[in-house]
Order: structure tokens, then sequence, then C-alpha cells
């Protein structure tokens, strides 16, 4: 395979396009504020496609398709979560947080409670869920250039990729983005969107790619006991007389039942990890027990195998070691696999959906409305422009699945989660050069995708950096020019993190690390973000510890299960943490620790929120004396300017 | 002379607080039950009736259409009802706190109070026993099921 001059032509464009906006426009803000919060003055049009820009991440984008293809059914609780989310945000936080009138959230931790301490301790999330989200953007960087120069080694996209944005937020800042943002989405809605109406016109639409999985015809012609099909076949869709292509499976790929079940791959990979073991096991029982019983029993006896439990005498009365081990593995999948399941998918829901309101990068954009109303409009859009969007990733893992099903044999950057690039080239056996240029359009799209939420969380970052570690903390005397040089230096620093970062994490799936840094967002910020405008006896102390339990338990649970998933790799990565090898062990004993451990939420998001109200009832004495003044600048209408009356009686202070 | 005493319209007082905040969660939590049922009770549906969620709809498989396509127009019913009201809310507020700002009686009277408003917030406990105990319902449902 050689390198596609159009997919070359559309990235470069892109790149090209991008960091353009970004210098033009880094002469026109001048001022510190120009670059926290782009002065106040974006409209709402503007304002909603640049929070929908720097939303739809490389998740969203090549993430999403890529695990509905792996993962099926499971994959799509993401994207509705991701919308969810931000209704949850829309209802509980966004409107109160927007009056308080704090730049980031951190400011939001300090005005609450009057405690500069409590903002330190609020600006180690911000970084923590900041790195945590750009290593998925990074996968994502790695695998387009991987994808676009094949041959190419996945580190050398994540270093080029992450030099050129972070060089990008060194010299725009905030103001550059929100232009670039804006015009980002809406060259990731015509990437994601253009290329599936045409492949849907020319393959098939989506109810029909999904049909024919689990199809009977397709099923019949599998069970004619013919070799796997190497080429395209054709076949007629029994509802619908269209004829849609589909290759077969590799063995790696899920079968189609399991793809469609509602608890599949993805949520009962701990379970199934699990019963392998206890099939092991049972394989081993059979050895020392069975064995003999099988070579006594007279020939065409049949034994009584087929009741469904574990005890050791059923085991020892199969008929061979296989079936000792089968039967086990079935019986403990039939009593385990679903609940476990439905633990999961639950867990995964209360992370995103919690876990939207809490992105630090997400929040700063709602200060860049003029007024509150004016916030809320710009939300209602933003679910309009971020819904419809969703709709789309999946259509590509479906489609993929029944096209392209080779990708189940890749590894990392040539897995999966490259299935938005690659399927519109397809359309080059019927109408090239057609496949190449909706390749370079998607390639464009995914650019635009981690190049925004990259610089994004970087302003976000570099923001906390700056104004919070070096501005209040380290340097508080230091004049503005100072600290837009410090954002410059922060800048850099925390590019050159996120791209080692990245570096790591090409075995793992680019959507489930967003789906963790979503749990630890969830178990941090959106306790303390919901409880501080909800509830007036919440302390500074009752805050910062749910806050740290919550957000530090869900961010060693994830990290464990990252470094577990790691240790399983069979390239580099494998042998870098072979460290956590034996953890692997221990998930497949405790099948139901490791779906806690990998997605949090479940138990972190009540650890905090409790952990807020008992320490705050224990500390009641230190209820800030005008918190019920905080309160009515958080809910009372902008138009009867409590704020500004506030901020005049604290002047003298 | 006709004054109002301070007492709900008077924009510093514990009880507009409390009814502000009040009607405000009050239609935030509706909201998100509509959403929250919908969403906590498809994963049930699939646990508790796989055949019918497997039906086949236009290809798709009915809980596949419902969460891949027919959520999202969903969401922004919900979405666009809760802007309009708390649009309308916030409105019929200001209209009422407008009444005792105009008056510049009171405006002096919201005045004195203000060193009150700042003692200990005392009768505000009472607040967040509303509060607390409706969010609660939430975190009921999110868990208990």
């Amino acid at each position: 395979m050689q390198i596609d001059p159009y997919i070359l032509a559309f990235s470069f464009v892109t790149v090209a396009v991008t960091v353009w906006m970004g210098f033009r426009s880094a002469k026109t803000s001048k001022t510190a504020s120009d670059f926290f919060v782009a002065g106040r003055s974006v409209g709402v049009g503007m304002n909603a496609s640049a929070i929908s820009g720097e939303y739809l991440s490389a998740a969203s984008f090549m993430g999403i398709a890529g695990m509905v293809m792996s993962s099926g059914y499971d994959a799509l609780w993401y994207p509705v979560c991701y919308a969810c989310g931000y209704l949850f945000l829309l209802l509980f936080i966004a409107g109160p947080l927007r009056r308080f009138g704090a730049y980031t959230i951190p400011d939001f931790a300090e005005g609450r409670f009057d405690s500069p301490v409590f903002r330190k301790i609020a600006v180690v999330f911000v970084l923590f869920i900041g790195f945590f989200y750009t290593m998925p953007q990074m996968k994502g960087a790695g695998t387009t250039l991987a994808y676009i120069f094949p041959g190419l080694p996945y580190w050398v996209g994540v270093v080029l990729v992450g030099a050129v944005i972070t060089l990008n937020v060194a010299l725009g800042g905030m103001k550059g983005i929100t232009l670039v943002q804006a015009f980002q989405y809406w060259a990731k809605m015509f990437a994601i969107s253009v290329p599936i109406f045409v492949l849907m016109a020319v393959y098939g639409h989506y109810g029909n790619q999904v049909g024919v999985n689990g199809d009977a015809a397709w099923d019949e012609y599998k069970s004619e006991a013919k070799p796997a099909p190497p080429g395209t076949l054709n076949f007629v869709h029994d509802t619908n007389p269209a004829i849609l292509n589909r290759k077969g499976l590799p063995p790696k790929a899920p079968a189609d039942a399991t793809w469609l079940n509602p608890f599949g791959p993805l949520t009962t990979k701990a379970a199934k990890t699990a019963a392998a073991a206890i099939g092991k096991q049972a394989e081993k029982t059979w050895d020392r027990e069975g064995a003999a019983l099988a070579a006594q029993r007279a020939p065409g006896v049949p034994p009584g195998q087929d009741s469904i439990t574990t005890s050791s005498a059923s085991i020892a009365n199969a008929p061979t070691r296989q079936d000792a081990g089968g039967t086990a593995e079935r019986a403990w999948l039939a009593k385990h696999e679903k609940p476990l399941a439905l633990l999961y998918t639950y867990s995964l829901i209360i992370a995103i959906v919690c876990g939207t309101a809490g992105l630090p990068h997400i929040l700063v954009r709602f200060y860049t409305n003029p007024d509150g109303a004016a916030a809320k409009r710009t939300t209602m859009w933003v679910m309009i422009l971020i819904g419809v969007f969703y709709v789309f990733p999946p259509v590509f893992g479906v489609i993929g699945r029944n096209l392209l099903p080779d990708l189940y044999n890749g590894l990392g950057a040539k897995g999966t989660d490259k299935i938005v690039l690659e399927l519109p080239r397809l359309l080059n056996e019927k109408y090239a050069p057609l496949g190449s240029i909706l390749s370079g359009i998607t390639c464009a799209g995914a650019f635009a995708a981690f190049m925004s939420t990259f610089s994004g969380l970087l302003v976000s970052m570099t923001g906390a950096l700056a104004h919070d570690v070096y501005g209040r903390i380290l340097r508080p005397k230091s004049t503005p020019e100072q600290r837009m040089r410090m954002f410059k230096i922060g800048a850099v620093l925390i590019g050159g993190v996120a791209i080692v970062l990245g570096s790591f994490v090409e075995p793992l799936e680019i959507n489930f690390m967003v789906g963790q840094a979503f749990a630890i967002a969830a178990a941090s910020y959106f306790p303390l973000l919901f409880m501080a405008v909800w509830w007036r006896k919440l302390t500074m102390r009752g805050a910062a510890v749910g806050m740290l339990a919550g957000g530090v338990c869900a961010l060693v649970a994830a990290a464990l299960t990252n470094f577990s998933n790691l240790a399983l790799d069979k390239g580099p990565m494998g042998k870098v943490f072979a460290v956590f090898a034996p953890l692997n062990d221990f998930w497949a004993a405790h099948p139901l620790l490791r779906i806690l451990c990998e997605q949090p939420a479940i138990w972190a998001v009540p650890l905090a929120i409790i952990l807020m109200i008992v320490v705050s009832k224990l500390t009641a004495k230190t209820i800030p004396s005008d918190s019920r003044m905080k309160m009515l600048v958080l809910h009372a209408p902008e138009q009867l300017g409590l704020k500004q009356e506030y901020i005049q009686e604290h002047q003298p202070h | 002379m006709k004054h109002p005493a301070p007492g709900p319209t008077d924009i510093h007082s514990e009880s507009f607080l409390r009814s502000l905040m009040a009607r405000q969660l009050k239609l935030s939590i509706a909201c998100a039950l509509t959403f929250l049922v919908a969403l906590l009770a498809l994963p049930l549906a699939n646990y508790y009736a796989p055949e019918l969620m497997a039906t086949r709809v236009f290809g798709f498989t009915l809980t596949w259409l419902v969460l891949g396509v027919l959520f999202f127009p969903f969401v922004w019913v919900i979405a666009f009802v809760f802007i309009r009201r708390s649009i309308a809310l916030e409105n019929s507020e200001v209209e009422e706190a407008k009444i005792q700002i105009s008056n510049p009686k009171s405006q002096t009277n919201s005045k004195t109070q203000n060193p009150n408003s700042k003692g200990p917030g005392v009768p505000g406990a009472l607040l967040l026993g509303f509060g607390f105990w409706n969010l609660f319902g939430i975190w009921i449902l999110v868990f208990g099921i």
C-alpha cells in the first residue's frame, strides 16, 4: 500500500487551515482575559458550534465506529450517554455556574468556599482528567498518521501531531480556538455524514446493514458447511431485494448473535474471562477424577452430563476433558454473565452521564456566552448539533463489520479504530477515485476531531497551570505579561507530557479510554459541582474530602485495568507493562472486582457524595457565613444584579 | 401608605431563595427523571425481555433502533421543554422581584437586611431538607434498581 495523494492532500489542507486560523487570530487577541475566556463576546451559533467542535473528539469521530464494529450493540451506550450527559449538565449545573461567573472550575471552587487551598486541590483534577482525556486523542492522531503513511510507526504520528497542536495553542490561545473549533465542528459533520450517505447509497442502508447480521439467509449460507468465503459474496436479503455484500468474518470477530446482543463482548468480557478460568479448573478436576471414570464406562452408555451444575460429580462424570471444561464454563456463564453485564452497563451510563458535567474543557465554554439566556440557547443548539452527529459513527461500524472484517485481525493502530478512515476507500472498487476522495475527507475530519479536542484540553490544562499554579500559587504578584509567557511555556510542557503518555496507549481502544476519563470526572468534579450548586451546607472540607476520595479511587481503579490490559498486548507495550500481568489472573478469579475497577463510577460517585455529606455534617461549623448570598448569586436570575451587589460588598475586604 | 412587608418578594429574604431553588430544582428533576427513567429502563428491558427487544424493525433490532436512533430526538424534546420552562421561570422570578425593586422603600429595607443575610444561615438549613431529599429520590432511582 502506498500513500494516497487525495488522502494526503485533504489532511494537509485541514492541518494547514487550522494552524493558519490559529496564527491569524493570535494577532487579534492581546490581553490575558482574551486568552482565557475569549472576552465573553461570542455569538450563540458560533459558540454552539465551538462547544460541539470541542466535544466531538477522536472518541466520537473514530472511537465509536471502531467500538461498534468490535463490540456491537454494547458500544451504542457511548454516543447516547455522551448526548444525555450534556442534557444533565444543562439541567443541573450550566445555569447556576454561568451566573456565578468564574473562569474555570478552580475559580468556582475557590469562590464558592472562599478558600484558596481548595482551589489548589481542584486544580489537580484539571490535570488528571485532562491527561487521561488526551491519551485517546493521541491514539487517534497516531492511528490516522499510520493510515495515511503506511509503515510509519505509531509513535511518530503522535509526536508529529502533538507538536503541531502544542505550537498552535502556545501561539493562538482561546480566541483562536473558538473560531477554529466552530469551523471544525462543521468540518467533522461534513466528513462523517457525506461518506455515510454515499456508502449507504451503494451498499445498502443502515437498517439493512444491521439486518444482515443474524440474518436467516446468512446463517443458512454459513451452515451449508462451505469454507469461509475468501472474497465478497452476494446474497439476497430476505426482506429487502437489495443485494448486500458481506464478507466472511475472521475467527477473532464476535459472532452475529453476540454482536447484536445487548450484553455483548464489551460488557461480558470480565465474565467470559472468569468462565474460561473456571473451565480450565474443571478440566484439571476431570484429569484428577473423571478420567478414571470415563475409562471404566462402557462405550455407548451416555453419561449424565447435561444437567447444568458445576458440582464435582458432574465434572467427573463428563465423557471427555473438553466436555468437563465446557459444561462448567457454560453453567457459570448462565448464572453470572447477564447480571454482571447489567452492572457494567449501569456503571458505564453513570460514568458518562455524570462525567460530561465534570469535563474541565467543556465547562469553560459556558462562560463565553454574553448572558444566561444565551448560555441556555447555546446548550440547546449543542444538543442538536452533537445529537445529529452521533447517529452517523455507528453506521461506519456496522458497514465496516460487513465489508471490512479484515480489521478484526489488526492490532493497535491497525485495528478497528481506523474503520472510519479506511471504509470509504472501498468505493474505489466501483467508482475510483471517489473512494480516495471520501477517505481523504474522513481523514480530514479525524484531524479536526483530535486537533480540536486536544487544543481545547491543552488550553484548559495550560490555563490551570498559568492562571492557578503560577499566577496564584507560585508568583501571586506576577504581571499579565509574565503570565502570558508562562501560558506559552506551560503549553509546551503539557503538550510534551501528553505526547509521551499518548505513545504508550496504542493497544487500548480510543472510546474505552475516553469512557474512563469520564468516570474520573464523574467521581470528582461532578459531585463537587452538583453538591456545591444545590446543597448550601456543603463545607470546604466536605467537598475536598469527597472530591479527592472519589476522584483518586476512580483514577487508580481505571489506571489498574489499563495497566493489566496493556500487559496483555503482544507488541512492545506488553513487555513494558509485564509487571502487571499477574493482575489478569486476579481479574479472572474476581470478575466482579474487575468490572468495578474498569467502570468505577457506580461506586465512586456515591462514595464521593456520601463523603461530602458526612464530612460536611461533621464540620458544620465551617459553613461559610455568607452561604445564602452565594446561593442567591447561583440561583437568582442575572437581571436582578445580585452578583454586582455581592462583588461590591466584597471589594473592601 | 401601603408597603409590602419583607415577604415573598424581598430578593434577599430566605423565603425568596428557598422558593427560587425549589422551583428550579423541581423543574430540573422532572426533566432529569424523564430521561433517566428511559435511559435506565432500557438495560432492564434488554435483561428481562430479550426476545421482544430483539424483534426486527426495518432490519434493526428493536433495542438498536431505540438506542442508536430514537434516543437523540427524545433528548432534544426534553432539552427544548426545559429551556422554555426555565426561561419562563426566570422571567417570572424577575417580575416578582421587580415589584419589590421598583419600590424605593423596600430597597432601603433590603439594604438594612443585608447584614442579617450574612449572619449564620440557620433558616437555610430547611431548604436543604427539601432539595436534598428530592435529590435522594434520584439517586435511589439510579442505584436502587
